[in-house]
């Protein structure tokens, strides 16, 4: 039911039970925020969206007062916009004021409101926070002193990503946010998704920088510098240069990083591709020799370590294939090593990837020889654009090129795998191809396609009846694996993504787009599906043609060897 | 000690969120601090993390993480402790043991707490020993305190 209420003296419309800041909103009246979620319980504890109603003795937060019909609400009244703007000297006064050595330099929602308010001096000196920062973590760096306590961080890992590493802890002006027991970051349950990084309105956490040695091994002609990005990372960089979101931008990108001195750029979604046929191909097997099924995805990092941290029972029943990034790394360290006479010592791998999980991933002893990782450096979508920009390149000024060969052409089933359900639905294409030996009439998964955080679909092939299940939060596959851990058995497929509607949406992604963005990045995916040429994993060429020349079949001994890995249990405190 | 620990759990079982805090209580009361493994597995059996239960614990002044010393100073902080000066006792405390409110030496002889009002506020500020409580005290009568009580505990 719709009422009127009055705003700066004019009439809006607003609706029973929604609170002040959604109907102001909704109506164009824009009020600063920093604790605010859209979509999770208010706290009003910055009181940023304090506004002025008429009867009341003290200011209200708007973001957590239901809407009345009598209202009549100043929302820049001279008191208002005073008590902002001491708020934010407030914070301010502990802050350790080193705008222009931060990471989120520009980019901080705080400098932004000092900014809009009109700070211009230093009202309130208080002592600085003098919090060490925290660099043990593989993927996060955690800042406390430049954290301003509005538990964004918090309420993400608690209620978005739902494995509640990060905390309160203490009382007063004393409170910090960190893990249990205020351990480092490397000794908590964290998985390293960077969910936290995107809520944070200021430099208190970030992302680790790889970027530092790529300069030096790039301007090194000893060095044969190669770099790898993701399939999500051509759809969402162009955001950062005000390009059309949603534009996939591949052949700029491969233009780009060739001019940044890279000798070769390839394609991450060939490892997709590559990563659909071992998985499709490791699935027919355990199907047929009753080996562990539901087969868990394992391209998403931080799901495995969730798994190993949680329910380390469970390992067997996640796929030993190792993730796009990791595969793709492993050929390259090999195969196209090997084939071009490049010494490994000379090679450098770069790979840039929507995720701060790959970070960690990169580092896995498991996917490292000798110690030594396959992939050299893992840049985050914010990272590459800051590289970019730093070597001096106008993005939109490049011509498309062609991605490097062997590594060139992906089929539109790779590139699914960023959307949540889409690896699912990639799957399913290839594994009909393999059961059946006819492709599927109707490659499209319409439910997969769904907008819901728990997708299903029973899909008949040849002899059996197979369930495939999409899940994209922790909570409900920590549900789910209670279920089959009670014996639920009519599923044999299960893909896993940390980060809310997939990679396009990961932790190392443009910050704070907006969930618009999310679905215009979704939308193009769907798109470039929609009329490609190749869109199944199997009929990929370049896939076809590695297959022919090196790895021979899915399942011989130097496919195992070296697009296979291994998990272990991990202890950390829960 | 674990068995106790067990035990304690045990009875708190099937408890709700809101049951946290006498729960705390009691593992402190048995151990004398709270141990990591002690909010492990308390997390473990209410299914709550522990960086909420560590969390829970930390906004009161009550719970410790270290173990307690053999001496155990309690500094009472309330409003009348504090206008008669408890702050400077606390800070001679923390002068000559060289140690913060929380904190143990590193022998496990001393370790000292900021409290709440312990009730005796006509005869502050208050100081409580182990089981022996001193009042009227002031900064300069703190070294033989320390003295009296270290040999007290170690040739009881």
């Amino acid at each position: 039911m719709n009422f009127p209420i009055e705003v700066n003296n004019k009439t809006i419309l607003a609706r029973r039970g929604e609170t002040i800041l959604e109907a102001l909103e909704r109506n164009g009246i824009k009020v600063p925020t920093l604790c605010h979620m859209p979509g999770l319980n208010p706290t009003g504890s910055c009181r940023m969206c304090v506004v002025e109603v008429e009867g009341k003795r003290n200011l209200i937060t708007a973001c957590s007062y239901p809407v009345e019909e009598w209202m009549k609400i100043k929302t820049h009244s001279p008191r208002v916009v005073n008590a902002r703007k001491t708020n934010v000297e407030l914070l301010l006064s502990n802050h350790p004021d080193d705008c222009l050595y931060c990471e989120r330099n520009g980019n901080c929602e705080l400098q932004l409101f000092a900014e809009q308010l009109n700070v211009r001096e230093r009202r309130f000196i208080g002592k600085k926070n003098k919090y060490k920062t925290d660099p043990s973590g593989s993927s996060i760096v955690r800042d406390p002193a430049k954290c301003i306590v509005c538990g964004r961080c918090v309420r993400t890992c608690d209620e978005i990503v739902g494995v509640s590493t990060l905390g309160f802890i203490g009382r007063g002006n004393q409170t910090i946010i960190g893990p249990s027991f205020n351990k480092q970051l490397n000794l908590s349950s964290c998985i390293a998704c960077g969910q936290c990084i995107m809520a944070c309105p200021t430099g208190a956490l970030h992302e680790k920088r790889h970027s530092g040695d790529l300069q030096n091994a790039l301007h090194n002609n000893k060095t044969h510098v190669v770099a790898q990005y993701s399939s999500t990372i051509a759809i969402s960089l162009g955001e950062e240069f005000n390009l059309k979101p949603g534009r996939e931008i591949n052949g700029i990108l491969n233009a780009a990083l060739r001019k940044a001195g890279f000798d070769k750029v390839f394609d991450t979604t060939f490892g997709a591709d590559l990563y659909l046929i071992q998985l499709a191909a490791e699935f027919e097997q355990r199907l047929n020799e009753g080996g562990r099924l539901p087969l868990f995805s394992s391209d998403c990092p931080a799901w495995i370590k969730f798994l190993e941290q949680w329910h380390s029972d469970m390992i067997p029943y996640i796929s030993t294939c190792k993730s796009p990034q990791q595969m793709l790394g492993s050929i390259i360290n090999r195969y196209y090593a090997d084939t071009y006479h490049i010494k490994t010592e000379d090679l450098y791998t770069v790979s840039a990837m929507p995720c701060t999980a790959k970070k960690f991933e990169a580092q896995r002893e498991q996917l490292t020889h000798k110690g030594i990782s396959d992939v050299d450096a893992v840049l985050t979508t914010r990272e590459l654009a800051q590289f970019i920009k730093l070597n001096g390149i106008e993005l939109q000024q490049n011509d498309p090129e062609l991605a490097d060969y062997p590594f060139h052409i992906r089929s539109s089933a790779g590139k699914l795998m960023s959307v949540a359900g889409g690896q699912t639905e990639a799957l399913i294409r290839t594994l009909y191809f393999r059961l059946t030996g006819n492709e599927l009439k109707q490659p499209r998964i319409n439910q997969m396609r769904v907008q819901k955080d728990y997708k299903e679909v029973k899909i008949k092939m040849g002899k059996y009846t197979l369930g495939f299940a999409a899940v994209n939060s922790i909570a409900l596959a920590h549900k789910l694996i209670e279920e089959i851990k009670a014996g639920r058995d009519d599923l044999h497929f299960i893909e896993v993504m940390v980060c809310p509607g997939g990679c396009i949406n990961g932790g190392g992604q443009p910050i704070r787009k907006g969930s618009n963005a999310i679905k215009i990045r979704q939308k193009s995916v769907y798109d470039l599906d929609e009329n490609d040429p190749i869109p199944v994993a199997h009929k990929n060429p370049g896939i076809i043609g590695l297959y022919t020349d090196f790895l021979i079949s899915p399942d011989s001994t130097i496919a195992r060897d070296l697009l296979h890995t291994s998990y272990k249990k991990r202890e950390v405190p829960l | 000690m674990a068995d106790i620990l067990d035990e304690i759990i045990e009875r708190h079982v099937n408890i709700q969120r809101d049951g946290l805090i006498p729960l705390l209580q009691e593992v402190q009361s048995s151990q004398g601090f709270l141990s990591e493994e002690a909010i492990i597995r308390i997390g473990a059996s209410m299914e709550l993390p522990t960086s909420k239960i560590y969390g829970v614990a930390t906004f009161y002044d009550q719970f410790r993480f270290e173990p307690r010393g053999k001496v155990h100073f309690q500094i009472c902080h309330g409003t009348t402790c504090h206008i008669n000066h408890s702050m400077r006792i606390l800070q001679e405390i923390e002068r000559l043991l060289k140690i913060k409110p929380g904190q143990t030496t590193r022998d496990g002889i001393f370790s000292v707490d900021a409290t709440s009002c312990m009730g005796a506020c006509s005869l502050s500020p208050v100081i409580k020993v182990n089981d022996t409580y001193y009042h009227d005290v002031s900064p300069a009568d703190l070294k033989e305190i320390i003295e009296k009580s270290k040999s007290k505990s170690l040739h009881p």
